[in-house]
């Protein structure tokens, strides 16, 4: 697939959207820096470096910690299933509720169950999944895919939200930020207690201990996974930690590098269903392990430190390029530069070849990585393999070629002095097509040197022109 | 550059061999090209004792990323590291081992320094330029907001997206017009085209300069 150019150009024109955006992410990245600060944590660095080389030790040794993690879940009464595919997963679920006939669940956000359209697969079911995070409810109304990793309702306006009431709720234009969330509240707490089975993400799977842990501000997730009499928790297998107490570095990390907030306002533990002496809990729970593509990155050992990603979505509030293209533009559910290493690796290089290239390369979201996920150099990687399938396919030849005689100009001095003399006298003279129009679609071309910098050197008298002083 | 060093009494040799140190190609995932064009600068600057570069971007694809191209040729991987330590960004190269924060310079106007993102990321140049231009005669720094907020350029990227590399820019030239500043100072000469172009086109009073250009006037 082609980028979509037209939507990008949209998005970009869009001045109400580029302010959403851009305030929205702004707020975020404040927030960060206020709470990583040397004053506010001074180890911050020490545990990056540590969160790195947990998640390292773990996804070289995942068939450890995966046996491990199963064996203390199925310990504490609950079941593991090991899904190959989405539709796995999705599967399990819709014959569970079938075997049980429920017809509705609630969820709380998860973004690996918007990787495998888990709704959309369950609704062909008949079987009702209603979001209960505040932005993805206001979302699942709308009819859209989350917008970001964290904070999925990013780019709607309380007024936005005011109309996709008014249109699915029939609530009469309400644009008080407050009573919006009221009105949703007073809709989901009904289906909470309605709700035979609650769906659930995890971030992350605690191996010794057989624990997973979810991390929420509304505290959505608790009902959704303590209310129904079923949970189910969907997670990728690189969700997986070895101990409980490597989340004194992880925790420390995820709020922090996602919102700007020390602890986010619930950390849960939950550790299979309800015991006897225990007044709450459901009473079965699942773990539904999710490979859907995961193994296959395991299998690069250069790029598979993709798979270190805590989905905090720093690098997209600090994505240039994600601020202005928004996340609706990238061809996944996972936006901005972790979607843009994730995605070809999951779907392959030769589909939406332009992903990696979308990038200016500056380096914001390495550099605000909790784990350290070297994100440039990755899409660096990427861009030589696409470049690779182009040469075998033969594809895209003209730009191949323009490389090809820019590296032979480039190792020959003599040509390359010659063509960059004759280019400061004919250059004005080029017509602005290719490459150049699309430079001249944004700025005013500018004017070569009337004089090169070999010119003026050789004028000053050649090789060893100008001062022959020692250092004073 | 070559006026500011030789105003500090060093002997400046310029190979005319040099070309271009391979980084739109390596950028761009042509790495079979940018290895050609590497090894082309390491035949150039081989016997030199000391390479000065007028940008940061050359300077970490010279001492960063020559490594990764020559991952698998062990003998101009070795060439390349033995060239890293002989490389130098010309701010850094004036400050940590000229060790001339005053150079002497005179420039009357007020100037914001914009952070070129290899610069700023990968050789984590940061307060240097901006010591140097604290020194400079009749200047006034005013920072930025988004100083290092990217300027959109990204080599190959502001042709293959020039509407997402040109709302980059304008974003960051906003920022810059809030300063008051008449000038935009940098390390690295593409982020400055880039910037000037859409300045340009919005007719907007604002010259953009390299820090050497800076330093060098009097």
């Amino acid at each position: 697939m082609k980028a979509p150019e037209t939507e990008i150009q949209q998005a970009i024109n869009d001045s109400r959207l580029q302010l959403a955006i851009y305030t929205a992410t702004g707020r975020l990245i404040d927030h960060r820096a206020g709470v990583v600060s040397a004053e506010a944590l001074p180890d911050y660095q020490e545990l990056r470096d540590k969160a790195n080389a947990i998640k390292k030790h773990t996804i070289e040794n995942l068939d450890y910690y995966l046996e491990q993690l199963e064996s203390n879940v199925i310990a504490h009464g609950g079941k593991v299933v090991y899904c190959r595919t989405g539709e796995e997963a999705a599967d399990f679920v819709i014959n569970l509720a079938r075997e049980r006939d429920l017809h509705m669940l609630v969820k709380s956000k998860s973004m690996t169950s918007e990787e495998i359209h888990f709704n959309e697969r369950l609704e062909k079911h008949h079987l009702q999944a209603i979001e209960t995070d505040l932005g993805e409810y206001i979302l699942q109304l709308a009819h859209q895919r989350p917008y970001h990793i964290v904070a999925p309702a990013l780019h709607l306006t309380r007024y936005d939200v005011a109309d996709v009431f008014t249109k699915e709720l029939g609530v009469e234009n309400e644009v008080v930020i407050e009573k919006q969330t009221k009105i949703a509240r007073g809709v989901l707490r009904q289906r909470f207690l309605e709700a035979g089975m609650g769906v659930s993400g995890a971030n992350f799977l605690i191996a010794d201990s057989g624990a997973i842990v979810v991390v929420e501000n509304e505290g959505n997730a608790r009902l959704s996974t303590s209310a129904p009499k079923i949970h189910i928790a969907i997670a990728g297998i690189e969700k997986v930690i070895p101990r409980a107490q490597d989340l004194a570095v992880f925790l420390n990390l995820l709020g922090r590098s996602a919102t700007g907030q020390p602890l986010t306002v619930y950390t849960s533990f939950l550790s299979g269903p309800r015991r006897e002496n225990e007044i709450d809990g459901p009473d079965e729970f699942y773990l539904l392990l999710l490979d859907n593509g995961r193994t296959k990155l395991l299998a690069d050992p250069e790029k598979r430190q993709s798979l270190y990603c805590i989905r905090c979505g720093a690098c997209l509030n600090h994505c240039p390029v994600y601020r202005k293209i928004g996340g609706h533009n990238y061809p996944w559910v996972y936006s901005g530069p972790i979607g843009a290493i994730i995605t070809p690796q999951f779907h392959g290089v030769n589909q939406d070849t332009w992903l990696p290239f979308a990038s200016s390369l500056c380096g914001a979201c390495a550099e605000v990585c909790p784990v350290k996920i070297e994100i440039p150099k990755l899409l660096l990687k990427l861009r030589e393999e696409v470049t690779e399938v182009k040469r075998r396919q033969d594809s895209d030849g003209m730009e191949r070629f323009a490389f090809q005689l820019f590296a032979w100009i480039a190792t020959h001095p003599k040509i390359y002095l010659l063509l960059a003399s004759l280019g400061s006298i004919f250059f004005p003279l080029v017509p602005p097509i290719g490459p150049l129009k699309k430079w001249a679609s944004q700025r005013t071309v500018p004017e070569p040197a009337k004089q090169s910098f070999h010119q003026y050197w050789a004028s000053r008298g050649g090789r060893n022109g100008g001062a022959r002083r020692d250092r004073a | 550059m070559t006026q500011v060093l030789e105003r500090l009494g060093y002997q400046v040799h310029f190979p005319a061999a040099q070309t271009c140190c391979g980084q739109p190609a390596f950028n761009s995932g042509y790495t079979e090209e940018a290895r050609k064009i590497a090894r082309h600068f390491l035949d150039v600057f081989r016997d030199s004792e000391t390479i000065i570069v007028p940008s940061g971007s050359c300077t970490s694809m010279i001492s960063h990323h020559f490594a990764d191209i020559f991952e698998h040729d062990p003998k101009l991987l070795a060439e390349a590291h033995a060239l890293e330590p002989r490389v130098w960004e010309f701010s850094r190269f004036l400050l940590e081992v000229a060790q001339a924060e005053d150079v002497g310079a005179r420039f009357d106007g007020i100037v914001t320094y914009h952070d070129s993102c290899h610069a700023l990321r990968e050789l984590h140049i940061k307060t240097g330029p901006r010591k140097l231009l604290a020194k400079v005669q009749g200047l006034t720094l005013a920072e930025m907001n988004a100083a290092e907020e990217c300027c959109g350029f990204g080599g190959t990227f502001s042709i293959k997206f020039p509407e997402v590399s040109g709302a980059m820019a304008r974003t960051k030239i906003d920022s810059i017009q809030k300063t008051g500043a008449s000038t935009v100072v940098s390390i690295d000469s593409s982020c400055l085209m880039q910037l000037q172009g859409v300045i340009d086109r919005a007719g907007l009073p604002i010259r953009t300069l390299h820090l050497a250009e800076v330093l060098a006037s009097r």
